[in-house]
């Protein structure tokens, strides 16, 4: 069971939510496209729910709220190190199911492999999500081919019809939301246009492969796909200081791509897979292979935010299909 | 407990061996391995994985070489100074997994480092291996590191130590290791224990030539070295297939190195 409210009390109760909670949702920034007259769809804080972009795929993950593109590790003085304040307030963020079901990827990286990351901890302790649903399937998702197009990992689900909104409550911590009571279930997508299958026979013998040499001049290596990627977690560390003080700076972290050149760069001069379908083969592998001969489960959820935003239309959805004919052709 | 944070410890010495090679001795207690790494940092400049080169009671030792930003840096401090390092992290070499073998240590330039830990211990208890051969290379006679602990080490074990080209009247060995493996003395083929530490090409090489000799191949370890930003597992650079070196290695037996394709 749920509860059926009105437009204008569900925006009171959010505004009374954000004493206590930060509130994340994907919105559309009209005009900010890469192209003119496009629009920019990615996550960011609101006001209202009708600043919830719900037709259309937001071109950014939630990712960043979690791990941000930049991230101060700590301030240093001459030899003291301060880290940064954590936010109080937590955090709500509304998700689709496939960005739900990224989140598990995130947390086996920064929760459980190896150490457990504090900065990460930090911010991921404080999440809630609202789940948002889909209508029906977008351009580029395979969501369903990837198990990821249902969850129930949700502690609010919320939809928004003409001025009502259904809202169905799964933690205590939102039973602000009182209102007449209404059948509210989340509908998942079952269907997508694109459709995927993850060869079982998988192994490193793919490498061999010929189909990985068309990336080699398609690619431009330019980490877009990366980027979008709600389940990437690299970064990179820098050291910056104050052009005021030269003895006072911060170490932070920024995300980082497998695809951009200077990756695998170390001193001396070596570096590793240099050629672009060398990079490619490693994402995708490390997508739909190695991440789950590692921790049980792939690490891509179908949301096909990398096809969207590929400026040479490589297709990471057609990549995963062509490794069928592939398995094939290193086996004989 | 925060794993990126750094801590002191003061430069104990400094031991020059090249004009860019130089061994800080830092001070440190706790347990480390031959082959772990610190991250050895430097507010403003950041932080380069350093192999330990020597494990003393209350110091360790590191072999940089000035390469870069950090390594530059480093070699404009003095002794008395503070260095910032977090560590030790990766799994190391354990001296016991070669013990009452023939033991064969193949190093090429400052893959030297990682492995000289197992060369000390084995120098000091010669008695605790059958035989103990080091195989080192390094570019030209100039480029030699440790030359004290040369003479030391000849002292107890074998050692040959060459060069891969020389000016005219260079009295020592010249040539690449591989060059020398055919020649090794190996009596029990099917119980040698090999080590196999440098430069990637010259890794992949002198390995080949062990096999080749009939080395099996979980006898054979190496060490890798990758791009490593956190140490810890989590910024992805080392990352082989499903491994992380930085985690799992960088020392591996030959059986799943040879599984690790960039």
């Amino acid at each position: 069971m749920g509860i059926k409210i009105s437009v204008e009390k569900f925006d009171s109760i959010l505004n009374e939510l954000k004493n206590e909670y930060k509130i994340y949702a994907p919105h559309t920034f009209a005009g900010l496209g890469a192209f003119s007259d496009t629009n920019s769809i990615r996550y960011a804080e609101i006001d209202s729910i009708k600043d919830v972009e719900y037709n259309k795929k937001s071109d950014f993950s939630f990712k960043e709220i979690v791990l941000p593109i930049t991230q101060t590790l700590f301030y240093f003085t001459e030899d003291e190190w301060i880290e940064p304040k954590i936010v109080e307030k937590k955090i709500l963020i509304f998700a689709r199911s496939c960005d739900i079901n990224a989140i598990r990827c995130l947390d086996e990286m920064y929760l459980r492999n190896g150490y457990v990351d504090p900065y990460y901890k930090a911010l991921r302790d404080k999440v809630r999500f609202c789940l948002i649903e889909c209508k029906n399937s977008f351009e580029n998702c395979f969501c369903v081919s990837m198990e990821a197009n249902k969850t129930d990992d949700y502690d609010l689900f919320i939809r928004l019809e003409n001025e009502d909104v259904y809202i169905e409550v799964r933690n205590e911590e939102f039973n602000l939301f009182q209102g007449e009571e209404a059948v509210v279930e989340p509908v998942f997508v079952t269907e997508n246009e694109v459709k995927v299958r993850v060869p079982e026979e998988l192994d490193e013998r793919i490498f061999n492969s010929r189909m990985w040499k068309e990336y080699s001049s398609r690619c431009i290596g330019c980490g877009r796909c990366n980027f979008v990627c709600p389940t990437c977690t690299c970064f990179t560390m820098q050291d910056i200081f104050y052009k005021d003080n030269k003895n006072a700076g911060e170490r932070r972290r920024v995300w980082a791509s497998c695809m951009v050149d200077g990756y695998t760069d170390m001193a001396g001069g070596h570096s590793f897979r240099q050629d672009k379908g060398d990079r490619m083969r490693f994402r995708v592998m490390h997508k739909v292979y190695d991440f789950k001969k590692r921790f049980g489960y792939h690490m891509c959820t179908g949301c096909g935010r990398c096809d969207d935003v590929c400026p040479e239309y490589i297709s990471f959805s057609n990549c995963i299909n062509k490794l069928n004919e592939a398995v094939k052709e290193v086996q004989e | 407990m925060n794993p990126y944070m750094p801590f002191k410890s003061k430069i104990l010495k400094i031991m020059p061996h090249t004009d860019i090679d130089y061994t800080f001795r830092m001070e440190y207690k706790g347990d480390v391995k031959p082959g772990q790494f610190f991250e050895v940092s430097l507010p403003k400049y950041g932080e380069a994985p350093i192999s330990v080169s020597e494990i003393g009671p209350d110091y360790i030792d590191f072999t940089i070489r000035r390469v870069g930003r950090v390594t530059n840096t480093i070699h404009e401090f003095k002794e008395g100074q503070y260095l910032f390092i977090r560590g030790p992290y990766g799994n190391g070499f354990d001296v016991s997994w070669f013990e009452n073998s023939e033991i064969i240590v193949a190093a090429g330039g400052t893959g030297l480092a990682p492995v000289k830990g197992i060369v000390d211990y084995y120098s000091l208890n010669p008695k605790k291996a059958k035989t103990f051969t080091l195989m080192a290379g390094f570019k030209t006679p100039d480029d030699v590191l440790f030359r004290d602990d040369f003479k030391k080490w000849e002292k107890s074990i074998d050692v040959i130590l060459t060069v891969d080209r020389a000016e005219e009247g260079y009295k020592g060995n010249v040539g690449l290791i591989t060059k020398y493996v055919p020649q090794l003395n190996i009596e029990d083929i099917d119980n040698v224990k090999v080590v196999v530490v440098g430069p990637p090409l010259m890794m992949k090489f002198t390995v080949q030539e062990f096999i080749k000799r009939g080395v099996k191949e979980e006898n054979i370890w190496v060490s890798y070295e990758r791009k490593m930003c956190c140490g810890v597992g989590k910024c992805g650079h080392c990352k082989i297939n499903d491994t992380y070196i930085c985690l799992e290695g960088p020392v591996f037996n030959y059986v799943k190195a040879k599984t690790l394709i960039d």
